[in-house]
């Protein structure tokens, strides 16, 4: 701004056409300013959906064919959130709390669904178009979705993770977490390969793990309201069977320090006979090392007692739509014609995200693409979820750090102080370290 | 340099008021008790002052005011963005909660750890610096543009190459002692944060040194070393009691500074390991946790403590603290 009161007679003129420059600029920014805003959201009348997803290679493709089909009833923009699911949430979470009508579409991990219905951020799926999010749908990937009793969501994909195991090594593959113990020793006793690769750092791979045993002992870490932390019975014994497999020294020296992709190099490497993880490992084992990849076969995660299967925990992301999104019934047929079968199909093959739709599995092309589909298909009919509350987020800071590490666990108290802390965090009194 | 501003114009008001007061001092019109009556043209300054004022106070009200009376408001709450049905008035119990929480603490004491070192490094690096500067002939503008880069340089992006420098496979320094990753481990982490600070801020400090270097008379410098004083005795005895108050607000800025330390730890660390400080946790609970009462609750104690410090430093240091209105501000 211009210095008041200090220009002389001989200034007053520059100063005041400053001004007057000055206060035209700013009225043709505001005259303009509506303009701008509806060319930012109808596109010569076509209303434009704002798809806000992490990154997926394919998905762009995904979207051009929706946008060919919608013909002019709406166009989507794909968005691209950045890749760590932090900073993913973060960026939903900010602009969604400043009610930003510029997000229409989200894409939202299946963790975070129960968190944004509750805060009241994305819209029921009611009618007709909650018939069509259910029918064929997989039952534990829908329930992700629900919160309440209501469906807040579409499951887009799932994920589930399997055994790997040497088919060299050990002919037939471990029912429970003890007889795959028991068989790593074996191996070490005759110095072959022995470990069992799995994640034990202290993050969310960590809480998967223990909710996948904690499920697979008939254990709760919730009440089913969601208002209560309980850790009955079978969270105790999840815990031993943790602090059992972390101290039998079958493990990696680095497990508490593991994250995905470290144990799948490290199985790569040829140091483990068995190996827990997601699908993606197959693939990329394959093109490092094909001659392993040979030797290498797939089975049900152990589970933790004989003659009672594992409940394995599901990961995959759900489409929601933004309460404050300007164009809400062109979103949600947005969102369901991205996950629609064909294109679960397309994103499967082409980006390995295994679908929500069961039909889907049967298709001839997943044969080559899939070749453990019946396993991941067995698995995600009798799974576990992730406590489905809207302090999920907590809940797992608290118990990924109280977790860690494994070998540490005192059954008991770790489930004693697990139940504290997770009560505080569903009261609003936890403090996130 | 606000502070200093004020100090002057404090200063300057107080001159007047004597001049203004001597020649016409009007009886039977007395002004708070103890003060001398007030002059007309006295009262027309004040009025003027006032009005002058007026429009920066209503900025700041607007600005400062507004936002730490609501942190305050919100921290008497349950206010929770998850369980927005769920929010309700509790009084002092987020403050129970945080102030009893080991998180808290243990972020408070890294905090602190990395303000005192910080500070004390700074300051002795800053003050060599800033003679350096000040004592350079040759290429006077070329030292002192170089020692201003790292101050130049946004911390953000001076913190990623700090973590790239630090991370085995892409970095230079990963392997500088021996085998693993600094940047894991809860000490060598501290470490490289506080490296990071050190080597950003210390330029900022060495300049707010060297104008009070410029402060020091040459004439007195001369006079000392005639009297048979040393280099060091010079420095010392003459050169630091000058610069008092120049020390005092670099020393106070830095230490409010670094007692907020936020993005070098976020982007190096992301307070793994317990390397958070209290504003990372406070951007934890309210970013990340969606937890309005209690990060606004960390809020308000990390506005406290900001405060604390500002008042420690103006009693500790008594007179010659920038914004103390007795004969030190006068110098």
């Amino acid at each position: 701004m211009a210095e008041p009161g200090r220009g002389g007679p001989g200034r007053g003129g520059p100063v005041r056409s400053r001004r007057n420059r000055l206060a035209a600029a700013v009225t043709t920014l505001v005259l303009l300013a509506p303009l701008a805003a509806c060319g930012s959201g109808d596109d010569g009348g076509i209303p434009t959906v704002n798809l806000y997803y992490t990154t997926e290679q394919n998905i762009q493709k995904v979207v051009d064919d929706c946008n060919a089909k919608a013909s002019g009833r709406y166009r989507i923009a794909y968005r691209v959130l950045p890749r760590a699911a932090d900073d993913q949430r973060v960026q939903l979470v900010r602009r969604l709390a400043a009610e930003d009508p510029g997000m229409d579409v989200l894409g939202l991990d299946v963790t975070w669904t129960q968190e944004f219905a509750s805060a009241g951020w994305v819209l029921e799926w009611t009618g007709e178009r909650r018939a069509e999010v259910e029918r064929g749908t997989l039952a534990g990937p829908l329930e992700t979705a629900r919160y309440e009793g209501r469906l807040y969501a579409a499951p887009k994909n799932t994920n589930v993770q399997l055994l790997w195991y040497r088919s060299d090594l050990v002919p037939q593959p471990p029912q429970t977490w003890d007889e795959m113990i028991r068989m790593a020793q074996d191996l070490r006793g005759r110095g072959q390969p022995y470990r069992v690769i799995t994640m034990g750092a202290q993050y969310e791979g960590l809480v998967v793990l223990y909710n996948t045993l904690v499920a697979s002992a008939g254990g709760r870490i919730l009440s089913d309201d969601g208002s209560k932390a309980v850790f009955d019975e079978g969270a105790v014994r999840a815990l031993e069977v943790l602090r059992n497999f972390a101290t039998a020294g079958v493990t990696t020296s680095s497990f508490s320090n593991t994250i995905e992709d470290q144990a799948r190099l490290d199985f790569q490497s040829g140091a483990g006979a068995f190996q827990l993880n997601w699908p993606f490992v197959y693939p990329a084992m394959q093109e490092a090392d094909p001659e392993l990849a040979k030797k290498v076969k797939w089975a049900r995660f152990p589970g933790v007692d004989a003659g009672t299967p594992s409940k394995v925990t599901i990961g995959g992301f759900n489409l929601a739509v933004s309460r404050y999104s300007k164009h809400p019934e062109e979103s949600f047929a947005a969102a369901s014609c991205l996950r629609d079968a064909e294109h679960q199909k397309f994103s499967a093959i082409n980006d390995g995200v295994p679908p929500t739709i069961e039909s889907v599995y049967a298709e001839p092309e997943m044969a080559e693409a899939y070749p453990m589909r019946d396993t991941i298909l067995e698995e995600l009919k009798d799974p576990a979820t992730r406590p489905r509350s809207p302090a999920y987020q907590n809940i797992s800071t608290v118990l990924s750090a109280t977790l860690s590490p494994p070998s540490a666990i005192d059954p008991e108290k770790t489930a004693d102080r697990m139940r504290e802390a997770t009560q505080d965090a569903l009261d609003s009194k936890g403090v996130l370290p | 340099m606000r502070t200093e501003t004020e100090t002057e114009t404090g200063t300057a008001a107080e001159r007047s008021g004597r001049t203004g007061a001597v020649p016409a001092p009007r009886r039977g019109r007395t002004g708070r008790a103890g003060r001398a009556p007030l002059s007309e043209g006295k009262r027309a300054e004040r009025r003027l002052g006032w009005l002058l004022c007026a429009p920066a106070a209503l900025v700041m009200v607007a600005v400062t005011a507004y936002p730490i009376l609501y942190s305050v408001w919100l921290s008497l709450q349950r206010f929770d963005l998850k369980f927005p049905d769920e929010r309700e008035f509790v009084g002092l119990a987020n403050y129970v909660t945080v102030l009893t929480n080991d998180y808290w603490w243990t972020a408070f004491g890294v905090t602190m750890l990395i303000t005192v070192v910080t500070v004390a490094v700074e300051l002795v690096l800053g003050m060599g610096l800033a003679v350096v500067m000040h004592r350079t002939i040759v290429g006077r503008g070329l030292v002192r543009t170089s020692a201003l880069i790292p101050y130049g340089i946004v911390t953000v992006v001076a913190a990623f190459s700090w973590r790239y420098a630090w991370t085995p496979g892409t970095g230079y320094l990963a392997t500088l002692f021996g085998e693993g990753a600094p940047l894991t481990e809860r000490a060598s982490a501290l470490a490289i944060i506080m490296l990071a600070e050190i080597w950003k801020t210390t330029p900022f400090m060495a300049l707010l040194l060297m104008a009070g270097l410029a402060l020091v008379p040459e004439d007195l410098l001369k006079a000392a070393s005639m009297d048979g004083a040393t280099a060091w005795q010079r420095f010392t005895r003459v050169m630091l009691p000058v610069m008092k108050p120049a020390i005092l607000v670099a020393l106070l800025f830095r230490t409010l500074d670094a007692f907020r330390v936020f993005d070098n730890i976020f982007v190096l660390t992301a307070g793994a390991n317990e390397t958070s400080s209290v504003s990372m946790l406070a951007y934890n609970n309210l970013m990340r946790g969606l937890n309005l009462g209690i990060g606004s609750t960390m809020s308000v104690l990390i506005f406290l403590t900001v405060a604390v410090i500002a008042f420690v430093f103006v009693k500790l240091f008594g007179t010659a603290a920038p914004g103390s209105t007795d004969e030190g501000g006068r110098r």
